[in-house]
């Protein structure tokens, strides 16, 4: 797999890039970069890359972060050193963009640095058991919302087909045609098709990338729910 | 049906419209703005109404103009709003309009977080305004019950003519987990008691609240809580985890009822048997499991977002008999399952 000295995950918001974003940096740390990854989301109040600041410490990777992501003060602020990131051409970058156009917005204001350098991808996580991304459609609607907003365009597709930790081999099997599809229908390639981890082994040889989700403490092995009236 | 992957705040959305609602009435507020961006998403694609108000108190004063047409209709907030909002559901109470009022709860009081917080308890469950009143009070768990409980509390606000307030926490908010949909209702012609005109056929409805006669007034009290008995007595839901050998019992709903599992779960492991009543409907309060509860354990806890408040309707539907411990975290912070456990293990000593 090829890497650009910046890698930026952008899509419909909760396809998944926040996951992606913290596996893809442990990857390119894995190879030996000096990584940086970037938390540029000012949609989501939880369920943040800070959450994985531990696992990112141990792997040696800097993380950029809101002093105000996961605290009670709900503003969409944006770190500074993001621009140093952008400029500092030493460091493999991975930003992890916002949800949808109003996240894509924060981008904007790099992207003349971006273009500048470019080094870059864009790339496009879909997931096709989002309710709003579940068609080509409804894909390319939410595309053309996020370029317009950022001004930067995708460079390829990132098949994050997953239903969480319910997530069959089967679903990823049959989320190719939507993916397939999609690259047809915008000229971009399929970069991966990201997995968790544990699926690896059902699948057939392919362009998969795992990831490591993260493990919740509110997780309930038993999903039966007994209404009793 | 095909599974999604849905955020709880946007499974509220779509079981919304698949239960006929096209009449949507909101104010941003976190954690629950995705209630609003998804609808103000596919209102506009179904011909239906989503309407950003210039603060909540509109919000909910459009809730009860649809409301009064007899057509499917909510809002949504979080905390602060719903504070704002508790005139208008006072007024939909007194008009006996029926309504969906969605409360995504953050940690307060005032302006308090953005954090998960279960902490509207006393304002929901005790009638949320002013006035003799109730709301129904539904606490979903999951991803699959923000749809399901959603879809139900449109029925039951129906059936009862009356406001339903589903309860959930910010963590049911903004989670994601796979879903079900329900199947779509079709449009319900306006019912009788709708003011859609009468078209020199029939006398004139009102929605009001305001009578003249206090003979009057006090009569409409009376019918209103006869209803509220039918509602205690027909529609409570809960459920029993582990309850069948157990001798002590946690009390817990929504995100920290997932929290406890993990720690029965555990307990159990260590051979301490301990079950859960999970009450789904906050109000009416689950009761008759908690009354039978109180003849078998040895002693209860609950586990809340909030200094205590659901102890109190346990200490009342176990009449005092044992002792109630409690587990309390507030401020948008969760308990982990291994402080449960902790307040389990010191129940039996």
């Amino acid at each position: 797999m090829e890497h650009k000295r910046l890698t930026l995950f952008a899509g419909h918001y909760g396809s998944g890039k926040t996951n992606i974003a913290v596996s893809y940096s442990l990857h390119l740390a894995d190879l030996g970069f000096p990584v940086t990854v970037a938390d540029l989301d000012i949609v989501n109040p939880y369920f943040r890359t800070k959450d994985s600041a531990e696992v990112l410490q141990r792997a040696g990777i800097e993380l950029i972060s809101s002093p105000f992501a996961n605290s009670n003060l709900d503003v969409p602020a944006m770190p500074p050193e993001v621009y140093r990131l952008v400029a500092d051409r030493s460091r493999y970058g991975v930003l992890d963009i916002g949800g949808d156009d109003r996240g894509a917005l924060a981008l904007g204001r790099y992207v003349p640095m971006i273009l500048e350098e470019n080094d870059y991808e864009m790339l496009f996580v879909i997931n096709k058991s989002r309710p709003l991304t579940r068609d080509v459609a409804g894909t390319l609607e939410v595309m053309e919302e996020i370029e317009t907003a950022c001004g930067l365009k995708f460079t390829a597709i990132v098949n994050n087909t997953n239903l969480g930790k319910h997530t069959t081999a089967e679903d990823i099997l049959a989320s190719d045609t939507y993916a397939k599809a999609v690259s047809e229908a915008t000229g971009l390639p399929i970069k991966m098709t990201t997995v968790k981890h544990a699926l690896l082994q059902e699948l057939p040889e392919g362009n998969y990338f795992p990831l490591h989700l993260q493990e919740l403490y509110y997780e309930i092995k038993t999903e039966d729910t007994l209404w009793q009236n | 049906m095909e599974k999604v992957l849905m955020k709880g705040n946007e499974a509220i959305a779509e079981a919304a419209i698949l239960a006929g609602c096209r009449h949507y009435f909101g104010y941003p507020i976190t954690p629950q703005t995705e209630v609003a961006a998804y609808m103000a998403k596919r209102m506009p694609k179904i011909d239906g109404v989503f309407l950003q108000a210039e603060s909540e108190i509109a919000a909910i004063n459009m809730v009860y103009g649809v409301a009064a047409t007899g057509k499917r209709c909510m809002t949504s907030s979080s905390s602060p709003g719903i504070a704002l909002k508790c005139e208008g559901i006072s007024y939909l109470a007194g008009a006996d309009l029926p309504a969906l009022i969605v409360n995504v709860q953050r940690g307060g009081p005032g302006l308090g977080g953005i954090q998960p917080s279960q902490s509207d308890y006393f304002l929901a469950t005790r009638g949320p305004g002013h006035g003799d009143f109730h709301v129904i009070v539904l606490a979903p768990a999951s991803v699959q019950e923000m749809a399901d409980l959603t879809y139900k509390g449109f029925d039951l606000a129906e059936k009862y003519r009356m406001p339903v307030m589903l309860l959930a926490d910010g963590t049911m908010g903004q989670m994601m987990e796979p879903v079900a949909l329900p199947e779509p209702q079709a449009i319900k012609e306006a019912p009788e008691w709708a003011t859609v005109g009468t078209k020199c056929q029939r006398k004139h409805n009102i929605a009001n609240s305001l009578y003249l006669s206090p003979a009057e007034l006090e009569q409409l009290n009376f019918q209103r809580f006869e209803r509220y008995a039918e509602i205690e007595k027909n529609e409570c839901l809960w459920e029993e985890y582990r309850m069948e050998d157990a001798e002590y019992c946690v009390v817990s709903c929504g995100i920290t009822a997932r929290v406890a599992k993990n720690a029965i779960n555990e307990a159990r492991a260590k051979g301490i048997r301990v079950g859960m009543i999970r009450p789904i409907t906050l109000w009416p309060f689950p009761v008759s499991p908690l009354a039978a509860a109180a003849e078998k354990v040895k002693s209860f806890l609950t586990v809340e977002l909030s200094m205590g408040q659901m102890r109190e309707d346990v200490l009342l539907a176990t009449e005092c008999k044992k002792p109630v411990f409690a587990c309390n975290r507030v401020g948008g912070m969760i308990p982990a399952p291994e402080e449960v456990l902790a307040k389990i293990e010191d129940m039996t000593k």
